[in-house]
């Protein structure tokens, strides 16, 4: 079940960079989404997969709302033969690489190491949480997510003092000059 | 005064979408709102928690703004108050880890465990859930606000 998600994930992706329609490009990305919170529900984070869906559906509201009203059709394609060469070879090697690599792996998800077997022996009695994704994220990694909690607050800080329109300097000459931005 | 102008505007049939979707919205934005409280609010229980129930409840006021118009979005949560939500948010959460240094270190799980699988245990963390939920909400929602408006009003003013 799970490589048939991953294929979908891959010809959505493929199509999403090969369509010429801006539109369409953007609801690929979206089935792309969809793809993988699907395949996060299979490896058994459903709390994982529910951000995926609800940040996916509100990321394609705001690209479907900017690509309604910009240019729709994309820029004119250029093949660069050496560069795409160069990167197939390298991407083959990648892949090689990780055959050789991965292949001595365990399986997926075994053993347990130890922190994670003590989060699930104790977590329910050192915090009384029955969600224990909950009991980590806030009580054992408070401080991480303390940590997200201010980046998410500086970039919102960062968007708006980039969208003001209040007390915003309108630009002159002498201000196109010193940056040397042309108009 | 609030609610009359709020009333006028939503009856007005140049502004948002059509009547159909009018009335679907209508209904549904209350459903969304609700679900959305819910993920925060049993997030220690089942999955979810702030961060997924915050995004539902910027998906239901962006359902409104899309539905109706951007000014009775400005009319009901301007983004000036989004802002001060965010702020209010943040804030709780900071305050919670201060108050736990005073029983032991910085977010210290201080109030009693309770009994488990009931709503009301596990300490603070539901408080910070609840935090965080309307942080993420009034965050998204400012973005989505400030990214369709902030360019228009400056056009509109000029005109």
């Amino acid at each position: 079940m799970l490589e048939i998600i991953l294929i979908f994930i891959i010809v959505g992706t493929v199509i999403a960079i090969e369509t010429r329609n801006m539109l369409s490009s953007v609801i690929a990305v979206g089935a792309v989404g969809f793809g993988v919170s699907l395949m996060f529900l299979f490896l058994q984070a459903p709390d994982i997969a529910i951000t995926q869906v609800i940040v996916e559906i509100l990321s394609l509201i705001i690209l479907i709302r900017t690509t309604t009203y910009a240019d729709n059709e994309a820029i004119e394609k250029r093949l660069d033969t050496f560069a795409n060469m160069t990167g197939l070879i390298f991407l083959g090697l990648f892949l090689a690489f990780c055959y050789w690599a991965f292949s001595d792996l365990t399986s997926f998800g075994q053993p347990l190491m130890n922190v994670s077997q003590y989060y699930l022996s104790a977590g329910l009695t050192d915090t009384g949480a029955a969600n224990i994704v909950a009991a980590v994220i806030l009580d054992y990694r408070a401080y991480d997510t303390l940590g997200e909690a201010i980046v998410i607050f500086t970039s919102i800080l960062g968007a708006f003092v980039l969208l003001r329109t209040k007390g915003k300097k309108k630009t002159e000459e002498k201000d196109i000059e010193k940056v040397g931005i042309p108009e | 005064m609030k609610k009359e102008k709020i009333k006028e505007l939503i009856e007005d049939p140049n502004l948002g979408m059509t009547l159909i979707v009018k009335t679907v919205a209508r209904i549904t934005i209350a459903l969304i709102l609700l679900y959305g409280f819910y993920i925060i609010i049993y997030g220690h229980l089942t999955p979810g928690g702030g961060f997924a129930g915050g995004v539902i409840l910027a998906i239901a006021y962006t359902l409104m703004m899309l539905a109706f118009s951007r000014r009775i979005a400005l009319v009901k949560l301007s983004d000036f108050w989004a802002s001060i939500w965010d702020n209010i948010g943040m804030l709780a959460f900071i305050v919670i880890g201060f108050v736990g240094l005073g029983f032991g270190y910085f977010l210290f799980n201080f109030l009693s465990k309770g009994k488990p699988f009931s709503l009301i245990s596990a300490g603070i963390i539901p408080l910070l859930n609840l935090s965080i939920g309307i942080k993420i909400g009034a965050a998204l929602y400012a973005i989505f606000i400030g990214l369709s408006i902030y360019g228009r009003l400056v056009l509109e003013e000029e005109e």
